[in-house]
């Protein structure tokens, strides 16, 4: 039977970890995320498992790549200060194609800033965060159930794409407790591991490293990549829509405000608005298709966000301009109401309007 | 005839790629010789850094992992965590290790971590073209200390096996040079106790060894192994600095 | 139908754990539920806080803007929250630490000496659960019944807690009964 807990949200990543057949973690405390690394520092040993409180974060990303290169199913966790230190791993571990599962648990402000749930790391989680051209596949949960079902998912994922892979939560998903289903999954597919270093017994070495002095192969290697990026784009791409088949306007938002902002759907239905909610589920690949069917049939787009305004840019490139995208944010750790949301929305509503009296 | 001397079967037939007088080429056959000797190939994975000493991935047969730079003894733990049964080494240079790894050596020391690091020290950053290391000598003139090194400014050369040789994870430490036939016989002997350590799950252990570098140091061959046995062998302790209680019974 | 419940007092009040004891009283019921604490540097300080949202269908937004209820057990904790609950709500207050001078007439207020009642049952740090027998009577989704077998689950460890608790809880349902 399937059992249901009540956890906190880092916990249940750690019991999701611990469940999709992750062997290593290695970690470093850092609020608000470490609940994970506590959780599976009293539970994956018994499973069987490491987990090795690293150093520093620079240690831990570098101790998952090389864990990573044996095929072992492994996994970090850290929140925004913590994950800017492990960029130079993830662009490595990227380069050489490793599976892995990274988690971070947002906190607000650039520097030190505070531990309030935010979504300032949009950009470093989508855009590649660390130096070349590459590309982390990116999973946004907004409640526990999917905390525990992304997560497993992530692994299954970097599996598949031999990518790593990063769960995008917020301290507040971290902190808050929730019944969770601990949904058995069926076990996950046995991928090509002819590339792993294990040791060369019986066969050719190999080599996993991401150096390459000559230009050409250079090319051959970024060429390469961004084709298994372009196949991600083309098959990865996953968004929930909520009251979205009458739409005239479209809340679009990830994660905690994705989740507020279903209330205010709600509400705004109660007032008579039609208004609908797009909830990317896949930062990267952020959900383009989710857009085209409602390109010339709604009259505005609404981000709501924790940063100053980072998603909105891809909305607005996924409309391709099409549609007016307004911005509602909070930052530095507060979260928005329901009934703020939806003021501004009727504002913009009626700016909407009056423009169209105009015409 | 008797065959005397052959090739390492823990080396390709990649040449070697180093500049003349280079000693690491010496460093590498040392290795790949004591894990043929000790039927390790098979099941060995080095972890190769960045700089000259990073293109040891290409020289042995057995597998290989590129880390960034410094980051080595932190792959290293991952890779040995993931397979304890393995053996797994790092060969970084001493800018590598000792500078922009330290944090990591320190750690692996301290947590006993039980991989074999092979530092190469040559007091300066060869492949970037000869700039100041934490290695490099007091006065000793280099691209990022043209006037030579100012202790006042730059800080003095670090003895980083004696640091890490005072941290009780460390099983086995040795400082040696690869400058005389006699010196390389003792380096080897070195890295084969370290790997031995590795195989006894006794702790961390680490062989750095003194090189040279003709190129950067502006010196030909034989002026640059009397120049290293003159003016490094005096300032970094040599010889065992740390032999375990443990390691002594192997 | 939903219950949203902020609770708030100094650190060793027993803030998170009469959350808790919601919590698991939502979780036995198979409702869907959120327990919300106060983390990070707020932990800190002194005062603690934390909120329940019971509910018997989804539950959307998990932050609370107005409250259904709220607990407050000192007087620090009634001057941040009681301007949360909802008009037409109810704010449970500890009066032996909260002397309230201006207070709120669109929402219902009950005064309860539950320190002096903790006190009195030789325990003063179950005022938290006097206070939760005062709310029991206005929320919507659990009863006593519901947060007796909670209780038997979150105090399985130490069982001696068990009565005590339960009493304390009787008593704060005594006391909306009889005043």
């Amino acid at each position: 039977m399937e059992e249901k807990v009540l956890l906190k949200g880092n916990e249940i990543i750690g019991e999701a970890a611990i469940r999709s057949g992750c062997k290593l973690f290695f970690g470093y405390p850092i609020t608000p995320s470490t609940e994970v690394i506590e959780y599976l520092s009293a539970n994956l040993p018994g499973q069987g498992g490491t987990v090795l409180q690293a150093e520093d974060e620079i240690g831990a990303i570098n101790m998952c790549y090389g864990a990573a290169c044996t095929g072992s199913r492994v996994m970090t966790a850290s929140s925004s200060p913590g994950v800017s230190l492990k960029q130079e791993g993830l662009s490595y571990s990227a380069a050489v194609e490793l599976p892995m599962v990274i988690v971070n648990v947002n906190r607000c402000g650039p520097g030190l800033g505070g531990l309030g749930p935010a979504q300032s790391d949009y950009f470093q989680s989508v855009k590649g965060g660390g130096h070349g051209d590459y590309h982390l596949i990116v999973l946004a949960p907004s409640k526990a159930q999917e905390l525990y079902d992304y997560t497993m998912q992530a692994f299954d994922l970097a599996d598949q794409y031999r990518n790593p892979v990063m769960v995008l939560t917020d301290g507040y998903l971290g902190q808050t407790m929730e019944p969770v289903v601990l949904k058995e999954r069926p076990p996950a597919q046995e991928w090509d591991r002819s590339w792993i270093v294990d040791g060369a017994e019986g066969r050719e070495k190999r080599i996993l490293a991401s150096y390459s002095l000559t230009n050409e192969i250079g090319e051959a290697n970024n060429l390469y990549w961004e084709a298994k990026y372009k196949e991600i784009q083309k098959k990865e791409q996953q968004w929930e829509e909520f009251h979205t088949e009458d739409a005239d306007y479209l809340i679009v938002s990830y994660g905690t405000t994705g989740r507020i902002s279903k209330s205010t759907v709600l509400n705004a239905r109660k007032k008579g608005i039609k208004l609908g909610l797009i909830r990317p589920i896949t930062l990267w690949p952020f959900p383009v298709n989710a857009f085209k069917p409602f390109l010339g049939k709604i009259k505005g787009i609404v981000t709501v966000e924790l940063n100053t305004g980072q998603m909105i840019e891809d909305v607005k490139l996924a409309v391709n301009c099409g549609v007016p995208v307004e911005l509602y944010r909070r930052q530095g750790g507060m979260l928005p109401t329901e009934t703020e949301i939806l003021e501004y929305i009727e504002e913009m509503i009626m700016k909407t309007d009056a423009k169209e009296v105009q015409a | 005839m008797n065959k005397v001397f052959s090739r390492s079967k823990g080396l390709t037939d990649v040449p070697f790629t180093f500049c003349p007088g280079c000693t690491h080429g010496i460093i590498m056959r040392l290795i790949a010789e004591v894990l043929e000797e000790l039927d390790i190939l098979e099941e060995t994975i080095g972890v190769s850094p960045v700089g000259c000493a990073g293109f040891s991935q290409d020289f042995f047969t057995c597998d290989f992992v590129g880390a960034a730079h410094g980051r080595a003894q932190a792959v290293g733990t991952g890779i040995k965590r993931a397979l304890p049964h393995r053996t797994v080494f790092t060969y970084q240079g001493d800018g590598d290790i000792a500078a922009i790894g330290t944090q990591h050596a320190v750690h692996v020391a301290a947590r006993g971590e039980k991989i074999t690091s092979i530092m190469v020290n040559n007091a300066i950053y060869g492949m970037t073209g000869g700039q100041m290391a934490p290695t490099t000598l007091t006065n000793m003139k280099t691209s990022t200390s043209p006037f030579g090194r100012d202790p006042q400014t730059m800080g003095f050369p670090m003895d980083f096996p004696k640091l890490l040789a005072g941290i009780p994870g460390a099983a086995y430490v040795a400082s040696v040079s690869v400058d005389s036939p006699k010196n390389i016989k003792k380096t080897k002997d070195a890295i084969r106790k370290a790997f031995k350590v590795q195989q006894a799950g006794l702790g961390f252990s680490l062989v750095s060894v003194l090189s040279t570098c003709p190129t950067n140091w502006g010196l030909n061959p034989s002026e640059s192994l009397k120049w290293l046995r003159e003016n490094m062998m005096p300032i970094y302790e040599m010889g065992e600095l740390k032999v375990s209680e443990e390691v002594e019974k192997l | 139908m939903m219950d949203k419940v902020i609770m708030a007092g100094f650190g060793g009040q027993g803030v998170m754990f009469l959350g808790k004891v919601l919590a698991y009283a939502g979780m036995n019921t198979d409702l869907e539920l959120c327990w919300i604490p106060s983390y990070g540097p707020e932990m800190r300080g002194g005062t603690a806080n934390c909120s329940v949202i019971l509910a018997d269908g989804e539950i959307y937004s998990h932050v609370i803007d107005q409250a259904d209820a709220a607990i407050v057990l000192n007087k620090p904790a009634y001057d941040k929250f009681s301007s949360r609950v909802k008009p037409g709500g109810v704010l449970i207050v500890n009066a032996s630490l909260a002397k309230i001078e201006k207070e709120r007439d669109d929402i219902t207020i009950v005064k309860i000496p539950a320190t002096e009642i903790a006190n009195e049952m030789g325990n003063p740090a179950i005022a938290n659960m006097v206070c939760l027998g005062a709310l029991l009577p206005s929320m919507n989704l659990i009863d006593y019944s519901t947060i007796e077998k909670a209780m038997d689950k979150l105090t399985s460890k130490r069982p001696q807690l068990l009565e005590s608790n339960l009493t304390a809880i009787k008593k704060g349902m005594d006391f909306v009964a009889s005043n």
